[in-house]
């Protein structure tokens, strides 16, 4: 009979054999390396499917006529056409200028603003953090609220931001229409945009301001540097990869900006609010061109990542300093 | 300059790092700028030329004079 009872081993003795044998010998005779590669397979497996393939697949749609709402139609292989088209299309020229229009005031009024509030929040004084909830509030709501309740703000007759622009500048605040206005519609996305994500960035700053030891402005006051050139040797330079850390988050977000854009204007009006994402999307889905829409993908997609990878690069060098 | 240049004859990772950021910087630009139609045609093609060379030039070593 070779039941448990017949080792005689010390328990501690048999502890201390199991804890000094490697992990992976010990599940049925596998190698560490084996082990680690269990391990981390679900997470290479799920990276493939939910990303890799579907890149590829887009692509290979990409040099095709392929249409979603088709499926038994025959696909044509079209080789560059579909980009050819993309890249000659004042439709798709305009939308482009829309979204570069939309990233550069959002981005530059949301660094603006977002790293003065912080600067502000820094200081100590009372209701501090009464105030930095109140200001955080914005990012905490539902884009699609915010686009649907900026559309009452902006109503001409009864909207409350007409209201103040006409009671702080004497304009009669029905004369003018936020959004139905070719000319003011692209400032009223920036300006939701702005009031919605300021916080974020302003966050973000915070985390970096707060990361600077006092004993620096300690030394500095020692050394009497005034207040404003403390903030540009001392407070600026030691904020500034927290800074472009929130510009990278807002720049890709914004790029693909979709749901509080199309909320608000829908696009309109014409298409002077149609950025390439909502473009995007009509292309697809309103119009089914799917291997069209997918070289449009193609498109974005490297600009963003052609973007994102020059802007780690200055990231990690401001990091090295 | 030269040390530029001599950095490219050697494929040294920096200044080829240096022209493909470039060349993304003037794709996105040619893509968003509203002037010429004839730039926003060519617009792709710099900006994938700069990342398929900024994925490729990252692997090239670092310059040891720094």
């Amino acid at each position: 009979m070779t039941d448990k009872t017949t080792d005689r081993t010390p328990a501690a003795a048999r502890l201390g054999r199991e804890i000094t044998t490697p992990l992976g010998r010990g599940i049925k005779g596998l190698s560490d390396r084996a082990v680690a590669w269990i391990f981390i397979a679900p997470t290479i497996f799920l990276l493939l499917a939910v990303n890799i393939f579907p890149l590829i697949w887009t692509i290979r749609l990409s040099l095709t006529n392929y249409r979603a709402n088709r499926t038994n139609a025959e696909v044509d292989w079209v080789g560059l056409r579909n980009y050819e088209r993309i890249l000659t299309d004042p439709d798709i020229w305009n939308s482009m200028q829309a979204t570069a229009h939309f990233l550069v005031w959002t981005l530059s009024l949301q660094v603006l603003i977002g790293f003065s509030l912080a600067y502000l929040i820094n200081k100590k004084f009372k209701g501090n953090d009464l105030w930095t909830t109140i200001i955080v509030l914005p990012m905490m709501l539902s884009p699609a609220v915010v686009g649907n309740f900026w559309t009452f703000l902006y109503q001409p007759q009864i909207g409350l931001f007409n209201y103040v622009v006409g009671f702080l500048s004497g304009v009669d605040p029905s004369s003018f229409s936020m959004i139905g206005d070719v000319a003011l519609a692209p400032w009223a996305i920036v300006i939701v945009d702005t009031w919605m994500w300021t916080p974020f960035v302003m966050l973000i700053c915070l985390a970096g301001l707060r990361s600077i030891p006092d004993s620096i402005y300690e030394a500095a006051e020692c050394d009497r540097a005034s207040a404003w050139r403390q903030f540009w040797t001392i407070t600026l330079p030691m904020a500034l990869p927290f800074l472009m850390l929130a510009v990278l988050f807002r720049g890709i977000e914004n790029f693909k900006m979709f749901d509080l854009v199309v909320q608000l204007t829908g696009g309109g009006p014409g298409s002077v609010t149609e950025l390439t994402s909502i473009n995007l999307k009509r292309e697809a889905f309103e119009k089914w061109r799917t291997g069209y829409a997918s070289a449009y993908g193609v498109i974005l997609f490297v600009t963003v990542f052609g973007l994102a990878s020059i802007y780690v690069k200055a990231l990690n060098k401001v990091k090295e300093r | 300059m030269i040390s530029f240049l001599d950095g490219l004859g050697r494929l040294r990772r920096g200044p080829w790092e240096l022209v493909a950021t470039v060349l993304i910087a003037l794709g996105v630009v040619m893509m968003m700028q509203p002037f010429l139609l004839a730039a926003y045609t060519w617009s792709f093609l710099v900006t994938l030329t700069g990342t398929v060379m900024f994925i490729v030039v990252s692997h090239f070593p670092e310059d040891p004079r720094g």
